[in-house]
């Protein structure tokens, strides 16, 4: 067991729709160290997005304690979480969420940019996280001019130009087909073996194949936890993730 | 994210919706626009209005006899003579705001050329009389103190009057006119003043020495000045307190007691033109508030369509909070973007201004003035307008919820 990256302990969120209370979260703990490649599985509904949210930084737990890369997040203000999900965090989403009518290139530096990395390195940075995911020679593409494959491999490399500690990959295949979806989980591995952790949300078991570990959901609760031996990604040729 | 940046990314939002922003702006321009041209037409107006007074003299002083009061009928200013030539010379070395002092004796009488006539006010009065009202000599030389003391029969003409009687273009220098049945020789021409502010000729004038229109006119030099005393205070500033040194001094030669009426009275132009200094501001209160108004109405559009913008947008505001977008760099960006689009209203609304006080002047001979403090304050308040219309919206956009903006489909 390495270091811990992420600690949860009991937590809570309840949302509050009208009367109703909705417990998504009910007294998780979970503990991933660097270097793990979690999977977190579990039907809609099962609180698997808002223990997604929760671990982005996005949303804040009702109750308590999130410890991220050893600082307490819980208590933190809207710019400090920010700054965390800056610097130490990188997200890649089902719908892709990139910048429409923005080059490749330019969807890449934004982190860097609200980060305040100077012009000349913004650009090699965000060039090298392009060349990383095989996007090399699709820097000023716009995403309208990208399959959906090449979008989410820009998605990516927009979440690790800032060397985050830990990468969040919500549904990443969602709109992907099997084969590019290969693709995806491929680069996921490699930069798994570069170390740094993966946190994977999804509903579909044979994705969660490739993960180290896998966490099981169901109405709020986690109900089942263990690692495996992670299944290899073999790209069918599209992708050629190097490490 | 450095300001440059910010910029760049707002006025690519601006440009991604060309039509929009330059529709969004259109109220901001021509609000601008119209402040700028009615500005530039009311200061060329009111500059025009200042000459006309500058030509008459801001700091003179009319002074005019008290009046005849016989049988209950009161003859008006002038009607009765209280002024005397001691009365002159006591302002000219008494009071010390007052820089010179000339009679002025009038009468409507014919000139007469040897082809031609033409009756014109004739004026006796001194040399100083053209340097208080600041109206050179352009042809040959005003008479001077020794025609004065002698009596000599010679006249300045204005400019209508040489038109008149020589025709246009002609110098009479040397030449004899008669005024009545006495022959005077012309020595000088008077530079052409043009009109008063109430349309009389100030050319239509013809000037001889007090002392010969005492003789020929009045029948001889009195104790009385049979007509006015025009005087100079040393700067506009002074001319108040010279009317009220004047006003003493007469009181006390003309021995009125305390609380009596004065028997003569002082005017002053610099009043006249203080009125219509006051009618040029109420216009320019008018137009500020025109102003005022358009640009609450170019603020109003630019607020709605931001607000548009920010709901527009709330996916890429949720991406941007997602990859580390602080609040206030999401508040700084939508800033910046009303900035834009108002700043650019604004300068667009400055060239059209001077566009169309150009064309006016040009067109129609439109006295403009184009004053670059009217412009640096109408391209500030274009600021102030984007700044405190764009400010709600971007508040709005960066107080959005992360999860909410990148769920909003």
């Amino acid at each position: 067991m390495g270091d811990a990256v992420i600690e949860i302990t009991d937590v809570t969120k309840i949302y509050l729709t009208g009367d109703i209370q909705l417990r998504a979260l009910d007294g998780v703990s979970l503990r991933v160290d660097t270097g793990e490649f979690i999977a977190i599985m579990g039907a809609s509904g099962s609180g698997k997005s808002t223990l997604m949210n929760v671990i982005g930084c996005l949303d804040r737990p009702t109750q308590g304690r999130y410890v991220l890369a050893g600082r307490p997040v819980q208590g933190m203000g809207r710019g400090e979480l920010a700054r965390i999900r800056n610097h130490v965090l990188g997200f890649v989403f089902q719908q892709f969420n990139l910048l429409a009518r923005t080059t490749a290139l330019e969807n890449v530096e934004l982190p860097l940019e609200y980060g305040g990395v100077g012009s000349r390195a913004r650009r090699k940075r965000a060039t090298d996280a392009l060349v990383r995911v095989g996007l090399g020679d699709r820097l000023h593409h716009h995403p309208n001019q990208l399959s959906g494959g090449q979008q989410q491999r820009v998605a990516i490399a927009r979440a690790i130009v800032n060397d985050p500690k830990v990468i969040l990959a919500d549904e990443p295949t969602g709109a992907l087909d099997s084969r590019t979806s290969v693709d995806v989980m491929a680069i996921f591995q490699s930069l798994w073996r570069a170390g740094i952790t993966v946190v994977l949300v999804t509903h579909e078991a044979d994705v969660a194949e490739y993960a180290s570990r896998v966490v099981q959901m169901k109405d709020g609760h986690i109900v089942s936890d263990r690692r495996q031996e992670p299944r290899l990604a073999t790209p069918a040729g599209g992708a050629e993730a190097a490490p | 994210m450095n300001p440059f940046l910010t910029l760049r990314v707002s006025l690519r939002a601006i440009l991604r919706n060309k039509l929009r922003s330059f529709l969004t702006t259109l109220g901001i321009v021509i609000g601008v626009g119209a402040v700028i041209a009615m500005m530039a037409i009311g200061a060329g107006a009111k500059e025009q209005v200042e000459q006309a007074f500058a030509a008459m003299g801001t700091n003179i002083l009319i002074i005019l006899p008290g009046s005849t009061s016989a049988g209950g009928v009161r003859g008006g200013y002038g009607s009765m003579p209280t002024l005397t030539w001691d009365d002159l010379a006591a302002i000219r070395t008494e009071v010390a705001t007052v820089k010179a002092a000339a009679p002025s004796l009038r009468s409507s009488m014919a000139v007469v050329s040897e082809e031609m006539n033409w009756t014109t006010g004739v004026t006796g009065t001194s040399p100083e009389y053209f340097e208080i009202r600041n109206w050179p000599v352009a042809l040959g030389n005003a008479f001077t103190q020794s025609d004065v003391d002698g009596g000599t029969k010679v006249i300045v003409l204005g400019q209508t009057v040489v038109d008149k009687l020589y025709g246009p273009n002609t110098n009479p220098i040397g030449l004899t006119v008669r005024v009545g049945s006495t022959p005077f020789q012309v020595v000088g021409v008077a530079s052409k003043k043009g009109q008063s502010a109430t349309g009389q000729d100030y050319d239509d004038a013809a000037f001889i020495p007090f002392s010969t229109f005492a003789q020929k006119v009045q029948g001889g030099l009195g104790k009385f000045l049979q007509g006015q005393i025009m005087v100079e205070a040393t700067a506009s500033e002074a001319t108040a307190r010279a009317q009220q040194d004047i006003t003493t001094l007469l009181r006390d030669r003309h021995h009125i007691a305390p609380g009596d009426d004065d028997d003569f009275s002082i005017r002053n132009l610099s009043e006249i033109a203080d009125a219509r200094q006051q009618g040029t501001q109420t216009m320019t209160l008018l137009l500020a508030s025109v102003a005022a108004v358009s640009l609450l109405v170019g603020g109003i559009g630019i607020m709605n369509i931001m607000l548009v913008s920010v709901t527009e947008r709330t996916r890429e505001i949720g991406i941007r909070m997602a990859v580390g977008a602080e609040p206030h760099h999401i508040l700084t960006q939508f800033l910046i973007e009303a900035l834009s689009l108002s700043m650019a209203g604004g300068l667009i609304g400055v060239a059209a201004g001077v566009g169309t006080a150009a064309w006016l002047a040009q067109k129609f001979h439109w006295p403009v003035l184009i004053q670059p403090d009217v412009i640096a304050v109408s391209v500030g308040f274009s600021a102030l307008v984007g700044i405190v219309f764009g400010l709600y919206p971007a508040q709005k956009a960066s107080q959005l919820d992360p999860i909410d903006a990148l769920r909003f489909e």
